[in-house]
């Protein structure tokens, strides 16, 4: 009877907070739907990198905070760290050099987090940051995707992935260039590259989206891993981890304009549908974008937030010189965000206007 | 042209002061050289403290020789221009000052542009626009407006050198690392500046087969500054840091004597 006792107290009723550990492996664990499909259609590459991303988050976690004097254990565990290491793992390519892999997460910790004062003070969403650093330093390497296992030549084991990712060669020697050719030796690219180029050369949209590496909305395989980014976002949306208005914003906001682009020139523009699956859309739309820490704090400022970078986005990939423009979008709404929550405060109750 | 440092004001009186007390042949002995050096190099460095003159510090130091290069010309004009606006600066009335500096500057600008033009050829193109833009680099016309324009001939020539002198060191700090980091190499173009046997200077430290673009680009300097800055006031904060315990230890002795 005392269980009953305790269930009929009247309100209000305490209500706990999620942590941070809580928070940050709740994302975690919806990144799972997404990461499954991007290992089925990308090997294993993108486990041997999500491994040595996270490994070297937390050991330039520590070391950090060792320089900084700060609690190195307590810190670790609220698991920061380690989704930073995750978000950046998913988003190189699956077979990129180690290298890679460690000068962004350690440009992403040490430099975008930690020097800022660590979590909770960075103004960039360190993961972007890290991302954008590869980008602009290793545009090369950075763009080789491999393409979906399926369209792929060879096969190649998990012993494979790890020795491509370390010494860049397989198991069977031979190099991520040779691997990336397909059947008729032409390098295969991402699906949003592959249509920048040919767009430039002339085909249009539907000719272009005709070819193997497209599929029913986005490209092949990519329309399942953003899939998978969805149904995890849906499950952070439910868990009450995330609000919904980033991810609407920037998904409303990033469908729009390509409504209006694509009805105004349907030879140069990827349909709507195609836009949202393809590239890293789902993927910012609820794990980038909605960082706690780096977004807009107030209801009207997520809003208008998410809308920045959806618009950026579709701005980036239409016009820009990178075929994906997520990371700089997210960094440049960034950028705005003390501005916005400036704009955006709400009115304290009992006050007339603005506050 | 706000920069009217501290420095350069507490400087004015010392010397103020000394005119008054001590005879004027005595003047030369009293003029607190090392503590003009001390400012130019450390303590007011235009580059680390000032932070003026970023616009070439950031654009031009990819690598170490062309931040030599810049560092060497904006020394030369910083030095005859200081000297210059000193020398004429009884004549010169404070509603037109701004102008004359401006023109004095500007002219020792373009003597420095032309030799560079008629001897290092591939180094003023490596440069470009940057050579011109000198005239503009607040830290010329900051020196002249704060120090310069208020203190004798030679103090003028020596705090134009030592701020000269800061400036390039930092821009080669900052050029080196972003060039060792970025490329690999050092001393990469030498014979820009010192004629075909330099060469040989050239030396690759690491081999990349592609370069590290953010310390090549603008981003790099950016970042490289900051943690240049930041050491500057590391060992700042521990010298002031030592200080404080000393005079900590000092109370405790006298304590001691009282007590026995």
């Amino acid at each position: 009877m005392k269980r009953l006792t305790n269930l009929f107290v009247s309100s209000p009723h305490s209500r706990a907070g999620l942590t941070t550990n809580q928070v940050m492996r709740a994302v975690c664990y919806a990144c799972l739907p997404g990461v499954a499909a991007q290992v089925y259609f990308f090997g294993w590459g993108v486990m041997v990198q999500i491994f040595l991303c996270i490994l070297v988050a937390l050991i330039s976690e520590a070391i950090i905070l060792t320089l900084r004097e700060k609690p190195v254990r307590a810190t670790l565990a609220d698991g920061s760290a380690m989704l930073t290491g995750l978000l950046i793992a998913v988003s190189i390519p699956p077979l990129a050099p180690w290298w890679i892999s460690v000068i962004g997460v350690s440009f992403a910790i040490i430099i975008v987090k930690q020097l800022y004062g660590g979590l909770g003070f960075n103004l960039f969403n360190p993961a972007m940051a890290g991302y954008v650093v590869l980008l602009i330093s290793f545009p090369v390497a950075m763009t080789n995707w491999m393409p979906v296992q399926q369209l792929m030549t060879y096969d190649i084991s998990l012993l494979d992935s790890i020795a491509a990712v370390f010494t860049d060669f397989t198991q069977d020697g031979y190099s991520v260039t040779q691997l990336r050719m397909a059947v008729d030796g032409i390098t295969m690219a991402t699906p949003l590259d592959n249509f920048k180029t040919q767009i430039d050369l002339g085909l249009t949209a539907s000719e272009i989206t005709n070819s193997p590496i497209y599929g029913q909305y986005g490209g092949t395989g990519w329309e399942w891993v953003n899939l998978g980014y969805l149904v995890g976002g849906l499950l952070l949306l439910k868990q009450g981890v995330i609000r919904w208005h980033i991810p609407l914003a920037v998904i409303a906001s990033l469908f729009t304009l390509t409504l209006i682009s694509y009805s105004i020139t349907p030879d140069l523009t990827l349909t709507p549908m195609a836009t949202l699956f393809s590239g890293a859309t789902m993927f910012a739309a609820f794990f980038i974008a909605t960082d706690p820490i780096s977004s807009s704090t107030t209801i009207k400022g997520r809003l208008i937030f998410g809308a920045i970078v959806g618009a950026l986005i579709f701005m980036i990939r239409e016009w820009g010189g990178y075929p994906d423009g997520v990371a700089f979008a997210v960094l440049l709404a960034n950028l705005g965000v003390p501005l916005i929550d400036y704009y955006t405060k709400p009115t304290v109750y009992g006050h007339k206007g603005k506050a | 042209m706000t920069n009217t440092t501290t420095s350069g004001e507490i400087n004015d009186n010392e010397d103020i002061d000394n005119d008054l007390i001590e005879p004027k042949a005595n003047a030369f002995k009293l003029v607190d050289w090392s503590g003009i050096a001390k400012e130019g190099l450390w303590k007011n460095n235009p580059a680390l403290v000032q932070l003026l003159g970023l616009c070439p510090l950031l654009a031009v130091t990819n690598t170490f020789i062309n931040a030599l290069g810049l560092g060497i010309a904006t020394m030369l004009v910083l030095i005859v221009s200081n000297l210059t606006i000193s020398l004429v600066k009884d004549w010169v009335t404070k509603e037109i000052r701004i102008p004359v500096f401006i023109m004095i500057i500007a002219s020792f600008v373009t003597i420095v542009e032309l030799l560079m033009n008629a001897y290092t050829y591939g180094l003023y193109l490596s440069l470009g626009i940057f050579i011109p833009l000198i005239v503009t680099n607040c830290a010329i016309i900051g020196r002249a407006e704060a120090y310069a324009s208020r203190n004798p001939p030679l103090n003028a020539a020596f705090d134009g050198l030592m701020m000269g002198l800061g400036f390039t060191v930092i821009l080669l700090l900052l050029g080196g690392a972003r060039e060792i980091i970025g490329q690999g190499t050092l001393f990469d173009g030498a014979h820009l500046l010192f004629g075909e046997w330099a060469r040989t200077l050239e030396f690759q430290i690491f081999h990349f087969d592609q370069q590290f673009l953010l310390a090549v680009l603008p981003p790099g300097a950016f970042i490289g500054m900051g943690f240049i800055i930041a050491g500057k006031n590391y060992l700042d904060n521990k010298e002031l840091e030592e200080q404080k315990n000393k005079a900590a230890k000092k109370v405790e002795r006298a304590r001691v004597t009282t007590v026995n």
